[in-house]
Formats: structure tokens, C-alpha cells, sequence
């Protein structure tokens, strides 16, 4: 069984990423559940995604201190699932601050270290300028095709299979954009290995 | 057989598809909204955005009595507006088959309640079915279809937020049942004249004796033995959580659950010295259960409120499940971390939040600076209950703040200690909720003449369920293009005597405008008029704060814009999330934005 939480910020876009991931389970062979957030929390309020796959899967839903991948689209929506990341788990975390609300208007205050924080908890944690990078690619909204090229380098997916699920759910004058953003994600992480 | 991952939502329109339905009506409600909008695909169906969810009701109703096979689906709170029609349907039965899909959203991920659906199969006696994951979801349209038509009833199905929006593997085959039913005239059984209903309702009666039969042989009851020590009744999603965190346990997963296949239920419960329920919400399959003098544990350790998840199910049943097996279960406890574990509660919240350019931002400004008494439906535009805006004061339901702004007004005007509230109260709603459950109440203004302010906050879309159509968009579910309701007309056929439309992002204007209908002695209705800016979006077009001239007054901040940011003791605009609405330009008094066209 993998378990992976995608947690980010309404608009970021880890709805895709998580059809995208589950679209590759499923051409896999494997039982695959996915759960989404849909209405009003994507109105730029904290999203998660969860992606399951395995034999047989029964829960849509991840327990906590279970999950072996957290991809942090943003940092303390990183810190905020934080909780399902079990014991030898990774963190693919996106170095990217984007302030709440509460914080713009100096309700409350960002949380100091939330790099530190994940990385202390995570077994192993990847942090990559991941806006940057699909940037490069030709779109920064690109970020969640970057964070699951790193994830790929630990899954045994071939890279046809990804290729084909970006194919199948991306907007079609995106998809480029998406391909390329996933083998920058992938060759960040292979360079420093 | 095709294999394909598709969310509870789609499983079942596409079930629904396989079945033969031939007319689809639902008014959009999260999380419910995808299911017409997946069986919309399919050119063969009839399929509609009604205005609400009592009139897609009767839709169901008409075409299922005209011989086709029809689904008519809606959120929780939305039975509540078709209760009415639900209510008197099972007198008259059916003729083809009706299926009503409905939605609960336990957690209230997007919801203003969350009540059980479940009491209204009861309450309607009619039979509900509960799938738990999306191939239960396609395979139960054609069995409650045929359930339907067989026992003359309609067929309630229940999802829940986590059925609805998981997408689980389902295996079908390609194939369209076709159903084309003969219609026939039977008053008797059709007009629900007190006299014929007295002759129905007995009917109804016996039919669920013959329904509780049908339910002990259900396809989607399952009885999974495995620990002899710990047996657990539950249905829906909650089976999947329970089969996670008690993977040993035994299982009564029940698929039929009104009326309950009681049989099956005593036959599991008897192997047990302790019985589980596990299940969300209401103590629904719990009372029923002690009903039948079988003792179980429910509600006293699972939570009546908030959505369940595997790890809450294992939680709250774990000490209870160590006693009965002697087994300690496998709890979590997370690994000691360097610095210490972020607490969900210690950190900043990120509440949904209004969008960069969005016209609302501008209306509820300009209501602020005219302090009034805001009673809101519900929208994007009640996000500005929030801070900095702070700008409802009260919400209930769909087409509500009518009808309580009237009430408001009576209450400030008869009163002392409220004299200053006189005249200052404010409705606003929706285009798609003015249409939904508005009107009557803005009939209920004019004719009982009303010194009150309404406004239409005419985004032409139904923004927060993702952008359907409805009456004023010119556009059908279908694609179709169709009459655009005249807003500004109906209300003066309503006969409101001023009716203005007012640009909300002209901030200046809508204060003005606000004011002089706020004080005016009569009702009057402000369209504040502007398309939603995720469906028409601009580019090229930003504004850039001028580093000298900021004083650091956070005057822009009021307006709750989540493109401003404070950069120091300066105001600063993200370029990639401005659309270049100009609102921020207008509150700041030195002047210190301007805007920056891309080709400049």
C-alpha cells in the first residue's frame, strides 16, 4: 500500500496533481482511492488530496502517521498535514511561503522555521524551488508536474505512464509545459544524488 | 468491460446513463453538483439546471410519471427545499423509475449545516439505499430503478462528501438499458385530493412491509465474518474507515437502510457480546438497532458532529476493541521530532478567501461605509463575513435574507432601543440565489410595502459550485443558448419603483448609490453588476504601489485583497495574482497605486 498527501493552496492546482498520480496507479494495475476537495474551500483556502494504492484499498481517507509521501505545495500547508507523514516517510516540499489572510493583515504571525520543522519530522525530505523551476518550464502554475517528478524517482511508475496520464489530464496546450516541469522536478533531485 | 477511477459523482451519472435515464434535473450544490453535469454529457439524456431543487423535484416527478426513467439530484440542505413534493410523491407512486440522489456533507466542507438525509427516507417512507464506494454508486442506479418501478415508490439514494468526491476504481460495460414506459391517466391514484389520499396512504403503509422483505435480500447488504470477538454495522463511506482501522473486525456493511433488512441485523448481532455501530451523524442506524432491543455502542464514543475518518473510527472504538480481543491496537504515536510537532490549532488558518478583483470585494466595501445591517444568502460573497470586511450579519439558507431583512426592518421600525438600525437594512443575495428562493420574498417586500434596500449580486454564473448556468445566464445545462431572465425587468414587474445597476468595482458610485436608496422611503433593488473574474479574467493589467508615495496607512488592506501584502511598513501588489480591478487605487488617498499595462 502508498499512501501520499498532497496539501497546498487552493489554485495551486493539487486536485490535477492528484488525478494525474492516481491516473499512473491505475494504469499500474493497482487498486487505487483518491480523495478531493471540491466548493468553497477552493477559494484559496487550504486544500488536501489524498492518493492511495495497493492491492486492495479501503479508505478514500489516509489514517494519521501513515502516509509515506507529503507533497507540500506550499510550506505551512506542509506543516498543517504534516501529522500524516508516518515514521519513514518523505517530504517533497515546495520552498515557497504564501501568507493566509489572517497573516497578510497581521492577525497572526507565519510560523518561524516551517522548513526546519518538516524536516526534523520527515525521514527524508526533498526541498525544491519548485515555482521556479516550472517557471523555467514556461508556466509557474506548473509547480505540481515538478513535485511529482521528484516523487517519481521513488515510485517504480515507468515514465511512459506518467507521460500518459499528464497527457490525459492536463489541458492539452499545457501539456508540454507539464512534461517538461516533471523532468526538471526529476532531474533536480537526480543531480544531487 | 472497461476499468476507469472515477468519483462517486460520476460513477453514478454514468450508472444512471446504463439505466436508461432519459431526464436529469438538479439544482448545483456541492458536493452533489458533478452528477448532472457528468450525465449532462451524454447528448441522449435530458438534462436541466432547474431553478431550484423543489422544481427539479417536480421535473423528476412529470417525467417519470411520462414513462422515462429519470434522476433528479441534490445536496443535503436542497431536500429541504424539495421536501415539500417529497413528501406527497410516495402517495402517487411512480410509473417509470425516479430516483432522488442526495448528498450530505458531513464536516461542512462547503455547507451551512449538516443534517442527516437519512430521517427524510423515514420521514417520506421511502427506501434508501447507501453506496460505499463508486462502483456501488454506478451499480445501484439500475437496482434502485428497478426497485422503483417494481414497488411503484421512489428511491432515495444518500451520498456523503467522501462517496461523492473519491474517486474509486469502478469495472462496467458500455451499454444503455432502453426504457419507454406507457402513460396512462389514474386520477385516483395521481391527484391528491384529500379523498384519494386517505385511500393512499395505507398503500404507502404496506408497502414497506413488502420493501423490508426485499431489503434481506439486497445485493449490497454484506455479511463479512472474521473476528468472532468484534462485530461492526455500518454502510457508506464509514464501512471503509471502520474496514481501515479494525481490519479484523466483522462486518455488517448494510446497503439497504430503509427500511432495514432486520433479519440479516439480529442474524450478525447474535454471534456478538459486544456490538458496534459505526457510523456519521445521527445515531440513525444506532436508534433503529436499541429499537430492536439489540444493545450496541455508537454515539457513546463516536462523534454526532464533524465528518469521521479512519483514524477518529480507530480512536474512539480502540479501548473498547482491546478489551473484547486482548489484541492492543495499532494507535499511532508520532516518532519524537526535534522541535516540537505542529499542532493544527497552534498554526494560522487559511480561510477560503475572495478572489483578487472580485466585484463582491467592492459591494461589501461600500456597504461597510454606509454601516449597514447586512442579511446575507449564500455565495462566494458571504467569504466577506470574514475580516477585514465584516460585513454580514446574519445567514441562514438559500433566499433567506429576503425575507429576514423584511422582518429586521419591522422589528428596527416598531422599536427604541433599535432606532438607530431604521433604514439601514441591507439584503444581498446572489443572481442564481435571487432566482433560486429570492423572488417571492422581494414579492413579499413590495406587496406589504417595505422600506428596505435589496441587492442582486449579479455575477451572471453560479460561482461557488464552479460556474453553472442558470435562468439569467442565457445558457442552458445542455449548451443550449436560451432566453436571459431581465433582472432589472422582473423586479419592476415585481414593481419595485428603483431599480439601479451599479458597476461594484466604481466604489465611489456604489456608496453613493447605496446611500440614497438606503434612505429612500420604499424598497428598491441595486443590481451591483459584474461578471465573476475567474470567468472573465483579465490580463495586462495590474496596479504597482509607488514606493515614495505609501504611508504605510493600510487603508488597501481594508478591502481584504489577497493580492496586497505588507512588505515592511510598505503596502506592496503581487503582479501574478492582480487583475487590476482598480479598487485599491480608489481607497488609497496619496495616490500611491497606479496601474501598469503590459505593453506600456
Amino acid at each position: 500500500m502508498t499512501d501520499v498527501v498532497l496539501a497546498g493552496v487552493g489554485g495551486q492546482g493539487n486536485v490535477l496533481s492528484a488525478r494525474v498520480l492516481a491516473e499512473a496507479a491505475l494504469l499500474m494495475g493497482y487498486d487505487v482511492k483518491t480523495s478531493e476537495v471540491h466548493g468553497m474551500a477552493q477559494r484559496g483556502g487550504s486544500v488536501v488530496c489524498m492518493v492511495r494504492w495497493g492491492e486492495k484499498v479501503h479508505s478514500p481517507l489516509i489514517e494519521v502517521a501513515k502516509a509515506d509521501f507529503l507533497l507540500a505545495f506550499e510550506l505551512l500547508e506542509g506543516m498543517r498535514f504534516l501529522r500524516y507523514l508516518g515514521s519513514g516517510g518523505t517530504a517533497i516540499v515546495n520552498d515557497y511561503r504564501l501568507d493566509p489572510l489572517p497573516v497578510l493583515r497581521g492577525d497572526a504571525t507565519y510560523p518561524e522555521g516551517a522548513l526546519e520543522t518538516i524536516r526534523s519530522f520527515a525521514s527524508r525530505t526533498i526541498e525544491l524551488d519548485a515555482r521556479e523551476m516550472a517557471a523555467q518550464a514556461g508556466n509557474a502554475r506548473a509547480v505540481g508536474s515538478c513535485l511529482l517528478g521528484v516523487l517519481s524517482l521513488y515510485l517504480e511508475f515507468p515514465h511512459s505512464v506518467w507521460e500518459e496520464s499528464i497527457r490525459d489530464f492536463v489541458p492539452s496546450k499545457a501539456v508540454e509545459v507539464n512534461l517538461k516541469a516533471f523532468a526538471l522536478g526529476k532531474k533536480s533531485v537526480e543531480e544531487i544524488s | 468491460m472497461k476499468r476507469v477511477l472515477i468519483s462517486g459523482n460520476e460513477a453514478l451519472a454514468l450508472g444512471a446513463w446504463c439505466a436508461g435515464v432519459r431526464v436529469g434535473a438538479a439544482y448545483p450544490g456541492t458536493p452533489s453538483t458533478e452528477i448532472l453535469e457528468e450525465l449532462s454529457t451524454h447528448p441522449d439524456v435530458y438534462c436541466e439546471w432547474s431553478p431550484n431543487e423543489k422544481v427539479a423535484l417536480e421535473v423528476g416527478i412529470g417525467s417519470c410519471l411520462g414513462g422515462a426513467r429519470s434522476l433528479v439530484a441534490m445536496k443535503h440542505v436542497g431536500l429541504n427545499v424539495a421536501a415539500d413534493p417529497w413528501m406527497t410523491l410516495p402517495y402517487i407512486g411512480v410509473n417509470a423509475g425516479l430516483v432522488l440522489v442526495v448528498a450530505d456533507d458531513p464536516g461542512m466542507h462547503s455547507s451551512q449545516n449538516e443534517q442527516d438525509s437519512r430521517y427524510y427516507a423515514r420521514m417520506a417512507k421511502v427506501p434508501l439505499l447507501e453506496p460505499s464506494d463508486s462502483q456501488e454508486c454506478f451499480d445501484m442506479v439500475s437496482t434502485a430503478m428497478e426497485l422503483s418501478e417494481r414497488f411503484d415508490t421512489p428511491v432515495l439514494v444518500r451520498l456523503e462528501t467522501r462517496i461523492s468526491h473519491s474517486r474509486t476504481v469502478i469495472e462496467y460495460r458500455d451499454e444503455r438499458q432502453q426504457v419507454d414506459l406507457p402513460y396512462e391517466k389514474d386520477a385516483a391514484k395521481r391527484v391528491m385530493i384529500p379523498g384519494h389520499a386517505r385511500l393512499r396512504h395505507p398503500v404507502v403503509i404496506a408497502r414497506l412491509e413488502e420493501l423490508e422483505r426485499e431489503a434481506e435480500s439486497f445485493p449490497f447488504n454484506a455479511v463479512e465474518m472474521r473476528s468472532s470477538r468484534v462485530g461492526i454495522v455500518t454502510s457508506g463511506v464509514c464501512y471503509q474507515y471502520a474496514r481501515e482501522a479494525f481490519p479484523e473486525a466483522s462486518m455488517l456493511k448494510l446497503g439497504f437502510i430503509y427500511p432495514l433488512p432486520r433479519k440479516i441485523i439480529r442474524e450478525f448481532a447474535s454471534h456478538f457480546q459486544r456490538l458496534y455501530v459505526v457510523e456519521e451523524l445521527e445515531p440513525y442506524l444506532e436508534e433503529a438497532l436499541k429499537a430492536m432491543g439489540i444493545d450496541v455502542v455508537g454515539k457513546s464514543r463516536i462523534p454526532r458532529d464533524g465528518e469521521l475518518d479512519p483514524t477518529l473510527v480507530g480512536e474512539s472504538l480502540a479501548e473498547l476493541i482491546e478489551m473484547d480481543t486482548g489484541v492492543k491496537h495499532g494507535g499511532w504515536s508520532p516518532p519524537a521530532p526535534h522541535t516540537p510537532f505542529p499542532v493544527e490549532s497552534e498554526l494560522p488558518g487559511r480561510p477560503p478567501v475572495m478572489c483578487p478583483g472580485c466585484p463582491h470585494r467592492g459591494l461589501f466595501y461600500a456597504l461597510n461605509r454606509n454601516k449597514a445591517v447586512v442579511s446575507s444568502d449564500i455565495g462566494c460573497y458571504t467569504l466577506s463575513v470574514l475580516p477585514p470586511l465584516a460585513g454580514i450579519d446574519c445567514q441562514v439558507c438559500m433566499g433567506a435574507s429576503v425575507g429576514m431583512a423584511l422582518g429586521l426592518e419591522r422589528a428596527f421600525a416598531s422599536s427604541e432601543v433599535n432606532a438607530d438600525k431604521k433604514g439601514r437594512v441591507v439584503c444581498v443575495l446572489g443572481d442564481s440565489t435571487f432566482i433560486h428562493g429570492g423572488i417571492t420574498g422581494l414579492i413579499d417586500m413590495v406587496y406589504n410595502q417595505t422600506v428596505s434596500t435589496i441587492v442582486i449580486l449579479d455575477n451572471r454564473t453560479t460561482a461557488m459550485t464552479g460556474f453553472q448556468d442558470h435562468p439569467g445566464t442565457g445558457r442552458t445545462l445542455m449548451g443550449e443558448d436560451t432566453h436571459a431572465l431581465d433582472l432589472v425587468e422582473l423586479c419592476r414587474a415585481i414593481g419595485v419603483e428603483s431599480v439601479r445597476v451599479v458597476d461594484p468595482w466604481e466604489l465611489e458610485e456604489m456608496e453613493t448609490v447605496l446611500r440614497e436608496e438606503m434612505e429612500s422611503p420604499h424598497t428598491s433593488v441595486v443590481i451591483s453588476s459584474r461578471a465573476c473574474v475567474l470567468r472573465e479574467r483579465r490580463s495586462g493589467v495590474w496596479y504597482e504601489v509607488i514606493e515614495e508615495e505609501c504611508t504605510g496607512c493600510k487603508r488597501c488592506l481594508r478591502l481584504g485583497c489577497p493580492a496586497i501584502v505588507m512588505r515592511g511598513e510598505k503596502a506592496e501588489v503581487q503582479q501574478d495574482l492582480c487583475v487590476g480591478c482598480s479598487m485599491c487605487a480608489q481607497v488609497c488617498r496619496p495616490g500611491a497605486l497606479r496601474e501598469v499595462r503590459a505593453h506600456d
